[in-house]
């Protein structure tokens, strides 16, 4: 390995030891403030290394890592995503009673699993890279066990998680291991169904496709994808909020940009069953997700089952990524996430800004008004679940408007008849919320009566200790605005991202 | 540039609206007048100054402009004005200071924000009516909603939040087919000529084969026959109608549904000639059951402003029947039924908002013998009711006259059974004024004890309405000479 080899790794490195500093410090002396700032600066120091990084061309780092413009535009969304997440995170965490300083040790380890899945083109870098950020995140999930008041379930969300996802590491490892089998070879770029009907005649391509399709399943669950998306909605309510946000957008971008890269490289799309098997599970994400979002009273719960709905408008430009040199396919996936993140990261922003450990506002009855109580937050909250909606002025336009490009090249009629529905349902329940926002604060939140009222239950006041998280959810709704109103940059940048795939 | 300041000067007046309820709680509705009157100022001027350029695709072109926006897709800001739009640009900044009007005194809560969404509903009309790239086109188409979402979903009556829900729901629904049938055109056009092309003029250039051409036609005809509204897809329109606020129904009624009516004159049967003659049939009939149905449903109404919806449908039916005829007669005769209407329906809107500020209450069981309690109102009621029943010498009547003689030259059968409409007018129309103004003073109204009869800012508004209608009526050509090169030129293209 060359000293350049080394220094194209640097933002690994950094994020790594960042882990590392924020354990010493921790053992030296605990202080939320101190482990915090550890954690920010390294991963504020990692996205600054890409201006080193990028000027160096890729290269394949060892057999193992291939560090490429793809995984620097992905690492960057990575580090973004951690870096706001960590930000908002203080606040939230502050009135924990417990100590607050491993959940940002946590972060940064599953950060570290993000990047290595976002530049591995080697199903065991690929392994190794799902398990460094899940096992993070069993943590993440169960973290407010010992205090009295706050979530729910952590407990319940954990193990859900634990299981289901072995459970789904297990499909995946043995699909891996039959396509070694039948291939004998780990890198994306040898997997072809060729293969198998060159080297055996016969039973052979069924095999083929039947690993192919353990390995497909592994992905769709971390994607939560229909049908294997049952764990998402428990998961994400009975998580602490900053949890359900890393796991929504961290834990979605890498495994995303894993598929992305595994699809683009190997030449499973030739196989028509393996396309078709692909093609129901994204229709039945829109479907399922839509209308199960319909009727929930709880945002996390709305959000997971809206979350497993933009996956499935993902896949629609996924499937297209491998179609042909001039190919949208990479580039609307590639824009989708971008925007996915943006809107999720806000949504989910807001909700920790007016929450804490001990009192989560995850009740749709709880933004009853906000237009009135807080017209900043509220406007950035309207901002983001009208760009998930797909309104103009937003990146989540663009990124729908990009995806549809991307179906009609690829002549995808039935998937891209299946957005349009599930657009059209999507718009209930992102109204409902903005609605409830638009009502006036001080009639009854909630008929039940099990919601405090509005004046025993301010929200939190701007000062020092939040002023971060706000800042963070200026700039995520700049990033929001911006590219939905002149989106020729972004656009120009993922096409010469993309141009290096495949 | 002219045409940009116009979108500019309303998307700017809005935010200083908005801003300005720091300093005063009626400081917005002056910030409002201002950059309306700005904005009708600009239009005079393109009316008064502006000359088709020679150089311009047909020379019919008075405004026509371009700049790069996003080069991947390449999508322009590409923006042109014809006398086709100029005139609806007359019509959108009129209707802005009649909605104004409205408004003035019914808005008491959140002015700031209220006159920020009706500027901004305005840009979005605006911006629809001199769009010419097809995707800043689907830009402002969906940039008007949210506006009069939050128009509705705010300041609306009872029912607001499923009205609103449903309006939104269904349009955009709408709007995804449309732009699902653009891009279509657009991939087409990377097809054939090697690059994508949002482009008006270039996608008219652009060979599709009838099978492919049905299907696009479609879909451009779902996007904008559900903004029309044209049965079958006209239900989101009575709930929306009768729970906006005043000013929200003279939008609705006055611009937003012109816009359906736009798009199909504009785009739809000039972008796919074949695949629109196939369909007429089948959309001339779509037009003539709206007439009828909702005039139907109309009759059977006991809200006020239901019932004014039902019949803004039921003559929007006249205008899908001469869009469809597709000859000059009935493009014309759509044409003057877009600003007739767009004037007699906001009217009758403002004195159905009327009343329900001074008694509380649209049911027309509980009105009956305001005559005696309100002459003004009752008068302009009158006034308009007449106009939309198309009484000849008033803008309607020319329009739907032209819509039918149009029409009668494809379809007989169809224009006779749509001819029918007009009777049923009558009978609603007269049925409203007998029941609410006729007879003697309802208890309900009795009890409301004396209420106020038109303010002068009323009176203005209707004067201004009326006068409009009398001109349309009594001078047509001076509309008519105006869009008359530009439909002329739009059928001899697809011929």
């Amino acid at each position: 390995m060359t000293a350049d080899q080394l220094l194209l790794l640097l933002p690994m490195i950094l994020v790594a030891l960042t882990t590392v500093v924020t354990m010493l410090a921790i053992s030296i002396r605990r202080s939320h403030v101190t482990s915090c700032l550890i954690t920010a600066l390294g991963l504020l120091l990692a996205l600054l290394s890409l201006i080193i990084v990028q000027p160096l061309g890729a290269q394949e780092v060892t057999p193992l890592l291939l560090v490429d413009d793809f995984k620097l535009y992905f690492t960057a969304l990575i580090l973004g995503s951690s870096l706001a997440i960590t930000l908002l995170s203080y606040p939230y965490m502050a009135n924990l009673e417990d100590h607050q300083d491993e959940f940002y040790l946590l972060i940064g380890i599953a950060t570290l699993g993000g990047l290595v899945m976002a530049g591995s083109a080697h199903f065991i870098t690929a392994f190794v890279g799902i398990e460094i950020l899940s096992v993070a995140l069993y943590g993440m999930i169960a973290y407010p066990l010992h205090r009295s008041l706050a979530a729910q379930y952590p407990m319940e969300a954990s193990i859900k998680y634990l299981v289901l996802s072995a459970m789904s590491s297990a499909f995946f490892l043995f699909g891996v291991a039959l396509l070694y089998a039948q291939t004998g070879t780990l890198h994306f770029q040898d997997i072809s169904p060729e293969f198998g009907l060159i080297e055996a005649e016969g039973a052979s391509a069924a095999y083929f496709v039947l690993a192919a399709l353990m390995v497909m399943a592994g992905f769709a669950f971390k994607l939560s994808l229909a049908p294997f998306h049952l764990w998402t909605p428990d998961v994400y309510e009975g998580a602490p909020l900053p949890a359900t946000t890393f796991l929504a957008t961290v834990g979605k971008i890498a495994m995303a940009a894993l598929l992305m890269r595994f699809m683009s490289v190997s030449r499973l799309m030739d196989s028509a069953a393996i396309m078709t098997a692909l093609m129901l599970i994204s229709a039945l994400s829109i479907l399922v997700g839509n209308l199960l979002a319909l009727r929930q009273t709880n945002l996390k719960r709305l959000l997971s089952y809206s979350s497993i709905a933009h996956m499935g408008y993902l896949m629609i430009a996924m499937l297209v990524v491998d179609t042909g040199a001039q190919s949208m396919g990479a580039e609307a996936t590639g824009f989708y996430l971008t925007a996915y993140v943006v809107m999720t990261l806000g949504a989910f922003g807001v909700m920790i800004v007016v929450s804490d450990s001990a009192h989560e506002r995850d009740h749709i009855g709880h933004y009853q008004g906000l237009f009135w109580r807080s017209p900043w937050l509220a406007l950035v909250f309207t901002a983001m679940l009208l760009s998930l909606a797909g309104i103009p002025l937003t990146i989540g336009f663009i990124g729908k408007f990009y995806v549809f490009a991307a179906g009609v090249e690829g002549a995808q009629w039935f998937l891209l008849a299946s957005m349009v529905v599930g657009s059209a349902i999507g718009l209930f329940y992102y109204l409902r919320i903005v609605y409830g926002m638009l009502l006036p604060a001080d009639s009854a939140a909630d008929p039940a009566g099990s919601l405090p009222s509005i004046d025993q239950d301010p929200l939190p006041e701007i000062g020092l200790r939040n002023l971060l998280p706000h800042a963070v959810l200026f700039l995520l709704l700049a990033a929001l605005v911006i590219p939905g109103v002149v989106p020729g940059g972004l656009m120009e940048l993922l096409r010469s991202v993309m141009a290096g795939l495949s | 540039m002219m045409a940009l300041w116009l979108i500019i000067v309303l998307f700017v007046g809005g935010l200083l609206a908005w801003a300005s309820e720091l300093a005063d709680a009626r400081a917005p509705r002056v910030v409002a007048l201002l950059s309306l009157l700005l904005a009708l100022l600009l239009v005079v001027v393109m009316y008064a100054t502006g000359a088709p350029q020679p150089d311009s695709p047909g020379a019919q072109w008075f405004i026509l402009e371009k700049w790069e926006w996003i080069p991947r897709f390449s999508i322009f800001l590409q923006i042109g004005v014809d006398g086709l739009s100029l005139l609806l640009l007359l019509l959108t900044t009129f209707l802005g200071l009649i909605a104004l009007a409205a408004a003035w005194h019914e808005i008491q809560q959140r002015c700031g924000f209220f006159y920020f969404n009706l500027l901004w509903t305005l840009a979005g009309v605006v911006g629809v009516f001199i769009a010419l790239d097809l995707f800043l086109f689907f830009f402002f188409w969906e940039i008007m909603l949210i506006p009069m979402y939050l128009i509705i979903a705010i300041w609306g009556h009872e029912d607001r939040a499923y009205a609103a829900t449903k309006f939104f729901i269904f349009t955009q629904a709408a709007g995804l087919v449309l732009l699902l049938a653009i891009l279509a055109m657009a991939w087409l056009h990377m097809e054939q000529i090697g690059r994508f092309s949002f482009d008006y003029f270039e996608l008219g250039n652009l060979i599709v084969e009838t099978p492919l051409q049905r299907v696009l036609m479609l879909g451009f005809f779902i996007g904008f026959a559900t903004k029309l509204p044209s049965f079958p897809l006209h239900s989101w329109l009575p709930d929306a109608h009768s729970q906006a606020p005043t000013a929200g129904s003279v939008l609705l009624a006055g611009l937003l549904l012109k816009t359906g009516a736009y798009g199909l004159i504009r785009f739809t049967v000039p972008l796919f000639p074949d695949a629109a003659a196939d369909f007429a049939p089948v959309a001339m009939a779509l037009g003539a059951i709206s007439i009828l149905y909702c005039a139907k449903l109309a009759f059977a109404q006991t809200d006020l402003k239901r019932l004014i919806a039902y019949t803004s449908v039921s003559h929007m039916g006249f205008v899908t029947l001469g869009i469809f005829a597709w000859n000059i007669q009935g493009l014309q005769g759509a044409f003057m039924t877009i600003m007739a209407h767009g004037l007699s329906a906001a009217a009758l809107f403002m004195i159905a908002g009327g009343l329900q500020l001074r008694f509380h209450t649209r049911d027309i069981y509980v009105m009956g013998g305001l005559w005696a309690v309100l002459p003004g109102m009752a008068a302009m009621a009158l006034f308009f009711s007449v106009a939309a029943l198309g009484m000849p010498g008033l803008g309607n009547f020319v329009g739907e006259f032209l819509a039918l003689i149009g029409a009668f030259q494809t379809h007989v059968w169809i224009t006779v059974a749509a001819a029918l409409g007009l009777i049923l007018a009558a009978v609603y129309s007269l049925w409203v004024i007998q029941r609410v103004f006729h007879g003697t003073v309802s208890p309900v109204m009795a009890a409301a004890g004396r209420v106020p009869d038109l303010s002068r800012l009323e009176w203005i508004a209707y004067a201004a309405m009326a006068a409009g209608l009398v001109w349309m009526g009594v001078h047509p050509q001076s509309f008519l000479e105006f869009t008359e090169p530009v439909l002329g030129l739009l059928l001899e293209a697809s011929r």
